[in-house]
């Protein structure tokens, strides 16, 4: 036995000196001196690092609820413990007042703090590493005209052995590969403009791509979508989850900039949870031309090969479905009939079709058992700012009825969802909701 | 015979019409947007001192929207709250306290309370006269002659489940209920001690609330302290 923890010893020791010997330093950084004019940074820079800013979601993660904006603090529960963003405030002693120009790149590019630390890949600096110098500089001169405000964030709460900061570099040599985002000469503008935004500012893929046991995103273009906050963010490149092949680019930017559409009766969608917080923190500030860029590309991804069922969690369906579906269906009569329709067609914009809509058939369910329990509207946006809301369930049905009314619904309307439990209801009652 | 056939093809073909409209009534309404609210706050906002969630009708529009803000910006906690309200801009939010606010309903009998004669009697001294000397005004200086709240901003006492209130005291006295800067009801909490709390809640929870119930036009006298949530609606 102590033979074993030997071993494991010298291993990680190993694997430390091996990923300190394959990190760049610091130095290293690929920084290109400019011969910038030392004064203010232009009114058009400063705009652009605005929408950057937005794109990139920094104020999301780094601001409290109702607190101020950079400041810090927020909360991000994972499985390695929890996370407390840093202030990013110009101020001197708890924000990044002190920084330079060139620190800011190296966190962006390289994922290192000013003292040389490294950072928890939580911030996603893998997707950054893509952002271009003119870019990061945008941003930084953006964030140097925020208040800046005295706030010094909790430091994070982690398990062993994730609170040793040197192991990182385990997980860079394994994980990580540093580099700006290079244009694919065969594709059009819009198209790189899109892949840009989407793999490297807006970083997509930290929550639309499973993720290993050690929290790197799965490089395999099969790879499912991803557990995040409590939700599942389905895969972008899936038909059955939230492949976007067969939607018009209308469709796709109504939804990514106004957080719902309705337009095209086979492909009506809202957002909730965390995909409806990225609408309204992010992309709906961003502009036009950027959100069709994004759907651009979105709409050219490469279809994944159909789901294994690896991880389908759900049961085989029983031989005696019908009684099931008789209690689901007095349930869907009684609570849903009169706003989603007899034949489960909908009344869009207020209601959206659950006939042919995969986000009530996705597996996992645990979107569309949320959004039975817990209710929610889709964000309010300037394109929809009064939008339509689901009703909760959870003080009303029972576990059973939920899934019996579940059940109806993702095996009515020639919908073929698997069936879900009641204990996959009851385990979605508890955690927190965002 | 043509034309009568034509006639009551028409006819029918607007009947079905009627019919179908009259089953579908137009979702594009306020009222439909309040949905996700009335799921538990009761058809219109009318939910009933028998269960825990309190009734919204009728309640001052100011004070509606200053919780629906609150939900959002983490001065109050109640996650199954903020879920609903946390991206939702004022104006929508405004809109919805105002739906609720106009509603006017009866109210029904207060439930039936366990409270002795004695916790009572202290209740109710609380609410009409306060306790001067130990710097605790009367609920009526605020809240109303009636106790049924103050337009803009003050809301009602009357009509809620114990549960609820005590909950709301308790959250003060806990620190996950707050309201906006100067918190004129944290000031006044800290001085009432448990007992106080279950008093002054027994007392007001089992009150007949009156026919004419509304909220007072407003305050008759300056009211004894500074309370951000009112001073939040004169900007």
């Amino acid at each position: 036995m102590k033979r074993r923890y030997l071993i494991v010893g010298i291993v990680a020791l190993g694997l430390v000196v091996l990923g300190s010997w394959l990190v760049r330093s610091p130095d290293d950084d690929g920084y290109v001196e400019q011969s910038l004019d030392s004064g203010s940074a232009s009114a058009e820079l400063l705009e652009r690092g605005r929408v950057l800013t937005r794109l990139a979601n920094c104020h999301a993660c780094h601001t409290v609820r109702g607190g101020e904006p950079f400041a810090g603090g927020r909360a991000i529960p994972t499985s390695f413990g929890t996370f407390y963003s840093p202030n990013i405030t110009p101020d001197a002693e708890t924000g990044i007042g002190r920084w330079t120009e060139r620190d800011f790149w190296r966190a962006l590019h390289l994922g290192y703090s000013r003292d040389g630390s490294l950072l928890y890949p939580v911030f996603p600096y893998p997707s950054f590493t893509k952002i271009t110098q003119e870019d990061s500089r945008a941003i930084w001169e953006y964030l140097k005209t925020v208040k800046p405000v005295s706030h010094r964030s909790s430091p994070h709460t982690l398990e062993s052995p994730y609170k040793y900061r040197a192991l990182l570099r385990v997980w860079r040599a394994l994980y990580f590969r540093e580099g700006v985002f290079e244009p694919d000469a065969t594709k059009s503008a819009a198209w790189n403009r899109g892949a840009y935004l989407a793999e490297g500012v807006a970083h997509c893929d930290l929550c639309h791509v499973a993720r290993n046991d050690m929290g790197a995103a799965q490089s395999s273009p099969d790879a499912r979508g991803g557990d995040v906050l409590e939700w599942y963010a389905p895969a972008l490149n899936r038909p059955e989850e939230a492949g976007l092949r067969n939607w018009s680019a209308e469709s796709i930017v109504d939804l990514l900039q106004n957080g719902r559409t309705t337009s095209e009766p086979a492909h009506q969608a809202a957002t909730l949870g965390p995909m409806a917080e990225v609408v309204y923190e992010s992309v709906q500030h961003a502009p036009r031309a950027d959100i069709e860029a994004i759907a651009t590309y979105l709409k050219a991804l490469p279809e994944a090969a159909s789901a294994s069922s690896s991880r389908d969690r759900t049961p085989p369906r029983p031989a005696t479905l019908a009684p099931i579906l008789d209690r689901g269906r007095k349930v869907y009569e009684d609570r849903c009939a009169t706003c989603h329709g007899d034949a489960g067609e909908g009344r869009p914009p207020a209601t959206l079709a659950l006939a042919s809509n995969r986000s009530v058939t996705m597996d996992p369910a645990v979107n569309v058992i949320r959004v039975v329990l817990y209710g929610g509207y889709s964000p309010g946006t300037a394109g929809n700012p009064q939008p339509f809301g689901m009703p909760p369930f959870a003080q009303d049905l029972s576990d059973d009825q939920i899934a019996d009314v579940m059940n109806f619904i993702r095996t009515s309307w020639r919908n073929d969802g698997a069936l879900v439990t009641p204990d996959q209801v009851f385990r979605e009652r508890t955690g927190p909701l965002w | 015979m043509r034309a009568l056939r034509w006639v009551a093809t028409v006819l029918c073909l607007s009947i079905s019409s009627f019919a179908h409209a009259q089953n579908s009534p137009p979702l594009d309404s306020i009222a439909q947007r309040a949905r996700p609210c009335t799921a538990c706050h009761g058809e219109q906002g009318r939910a009933t001192p028998e269960g825990y969630f309190p009734r919204i009708a009728g309640k001052p529009a100011g004070y509606l929207f200053n919780q629906l803000t609150g939900f959002r910006d983490g001065r109050r906690f109640f996650p199954e709250m903020t879920f609903l309200t946390e991206r939702q801009r004022d104006d929508y939010l405004r809109a919805l306290a105002e739906y609720f606010s106009a509603i006017s309903l009866a109210y029904p009998a207060p439930v039936q309370t366990q409270a002795s004669a004695t916790a009572l009697q202290r209740g109710r001294e609380l609410v009409i006269n306060g306790d001067p000397q130990r710097s605790i005004p009367a609920c009526q200086s605020c809240h109303g002659d009636q106790l049924m709240g103050v337009l803009p901003a003050t809301p009602a006492l009357l009509g809620l489940s114990p549960d609820y209130l005590i909950a709301q005291l308790g959250g003060w006295q806990n620190g996950t209920r707050h309201a906006l800067t100067p918190d004129c009801m944290a000031t006044i909490i800290r001085e009432l001690s448990s007992e106080d709390i279950h008093a002054v809640t027994a007392w007001l929870s089992a009150q007949e609330v009156p026919a004419d119930a509304h909220p007072q036009a407003g305050f008759k006298t300056e009211p004894p302290a500074r309370c951000g949530s009112i001073e939040a609606t004169r900007e």
